[in-house]
């Protein structure tokens, strides 16, 4: 299971890459795993004000639906448009091409509350 | 109570399966992912393990008879080693389970579903008259099924005898790795294929000869299963059917003999052809990657006509597909059909018959 150490981490399994006042945002490769084969992803449009702990999208498994939670908040200035036609990135590569949205955060510091990668590998461990 | 393991529950581990409980057994969902099963088995072959179904046995002199008495098909039709599909119904016309039965030399054999094998049991011992002999072998028996268009090329050289002729909707009796099988042509995925019968005892030794052959075979579970069966528009009893749904308005008319002779439900039916359905079971196609599932509602027109009984994503086709039943005045190709995903309306499209028109079944 991967868990890159330079990303911070959700307990619902989000993961965002924080670069200055931009932080890119996805769903993290346990995630994906539990999900299995994903087929349609909801994300929200750029321009959209999202919240840290608010769901702003859903990912549409096989099996199942599942909410993506912000990690952080702020505004929505970019988002992945390969997604809609290849959800399959997700599983290929969900820190790489399967990420999803970047936020222009509101609040750079946001991201201190969130959990370093040995504390996720912890939380999946358990 | 504790989930059971069947006879290959060892090879779901050592396969990487990711085991879920279903009607009573840990059964594998997926090993590699549910879409890449699904592929295989459109593509080549793959193998399933299906122990966990309930198996029969009806003998003596009144067999025939008993089983027509409870079945809605004709049992007398059948050839030795034919099989045919056929529905067990409630005094209501309502379907307590559907099932494959095969006439075999001596019995028939009963195949039912998993979560119905205790249902079905208690129900057909209570028909049972004298002359006839019913035997509950579930516990006894493994099943495999070998589904692809590959499926007679890995298959051909580890069954003892030639399985090249064996027809759609018939079986024999061979072996497999030394281990004595009832074959038949027959499977839920609508590629051609081979179920397999054997002692539980020998099941992960049939399993052992299918691994080893050529072409290999991907192990799929139950998540590709659905989306097989959804694909060719099968019905899933506990979805699509049930003991209130009759199999007139469940699409399965088909496997109604009303000439054959009285049986259980018949006379349910028989009004019903009088006095028209007033909701049928139909398939649907939606546009687009988000795609319905159970309990959403179908709209006609902009109005409520109906409910999805079994929803899903074609993995061949690419976009969401369906079966719900709607209320007959919406149940054909010209209405106006969409479905309420989540929230936003999905347009969707009447289809007759199978979502996927290429399946390699002979």
């Amino acid at each position: 299971m991967q868990v890159p150490d330079d990303l911070h981490y959700t307990r619902d399994h989000e993961w965002a890459r924080v670069e200055g006042d931009i932080a890119t945002v996805g769903i993290t490769d346990y995630a994906q795993a539990q999900l299995g084969d994903i087929v349609y992803v909801e994300l929200p449009q750029v321009g959209d004000q999202v919240s840290a702990r608010a769901p702003f999208g859903t990912v549409e498994a096989v099996k199942a639906v599942s909410d993506i939670i912000s990690p952080l908040s702020g505004e929505i200035v970019e988002v992945n448009d390969d997604l809609a036609s290849a959800p399959e990135k997700i599983k290929a590569s969900p820190y790489g091409d399967g990420w999803m949205v970047k936020i222009k955060l509101t609040d750079a510091g946001e991201a201190g509350s969130l959990l370093k990668a040995a504390d996720y590998e912890g939380l999946i461990a358990e | 109570m504790a989930p059971r393991k069947t006879p290959l529950y060892d090879r779901h581990v050592s396969h990487g399966g990711n085991l879920v409980e279903f009607a009573g057994f840990h059964m594998p969902v997926q090993y590699k992912g549910i879409i890449e099963e699904h592929r295989a088995v459109r593509e080549n072959v793959g193998v399933f393990d299906v122990s966990h179904m309930g198996e029969f046995t009806v003998s003596g002199g009144g067999a025939l008879e008993y089983l027509n008495a409870v079945t809605t098909n004709d049992v007398s039709a059948l050839e030795p080693y034919q099989v045919q599909y056929s529905a067990i119904l409630n005094d209501d016309g309502g379907v307590i389970d559907d099932l494959v039965l095969y006439r075999r030399a001596a019995d028939y054999l009963l195949v039912v579903n998993a979560a119905n094998t205790a249902r079905d049991f208690e129900w057909l011992t209570g028909k049972l008259v004298s002359g006839v002999e019913l035997e509950n072998i579930s516990d006894t028996i493994g099943q495999l099924a070998v589904q692809g268009p590959k499926a007679e090329e890995l298959m051909g050289p580890i069954v003892r005898d030639d399985i090249s002729g064996l027809r759609y909707y018939h079986s024999m009796e061979s072996e497999v790795a030394g281990a004595p099988c009832l074959i038949s042509r027959t499977g839920y995925t609508g590629e051609d294929g081979f179920e397999i019968y054997v002692d539980a005892s020998r099941a992960s030794d049939v399993w052992d000869a299918l691994f080893a052959g050529d072409p290999e075979p991907l192990p799929c579970g139950l998540g590709a299963r659905d989306t097989l069966r959804l694909e060719m528009a099968f019905r899933l009893h506990g979805s699509d059917m049930d003991e209130t749904t009759t199999p007139l308005e469940a699409g399965l008319g088909w496997i109604v003999k009303m000439d054959k002779g009285d049986f259980i439900g018949r006379d349910v039916l028989e009004k019903q052809k009088v006095e028209g359905l007033t909701r049928k079971l139909v398939g649907l196609r939606a546009e687009g990657r988000r795609f319905p599932r159970r309990g959403f509602t179908v709209l006609a027109g902009g109005e409520e006509a109906g409910t999805v009984t079994s929803g899903g994503f074609s993995p061949s086709l690419g976009c969401g597909i369906a079966l719900a039943y709607v209320a007959r005045p919406y149940a054909r190709k010209s209405s106006d059909f969409s479905i309420d995903v989540r929230g936003e309306k999905i347009e969707a499209d009447f289809v007759k018959g199978p979502f996927y028109t290429e399946a390699s079944h002979k």
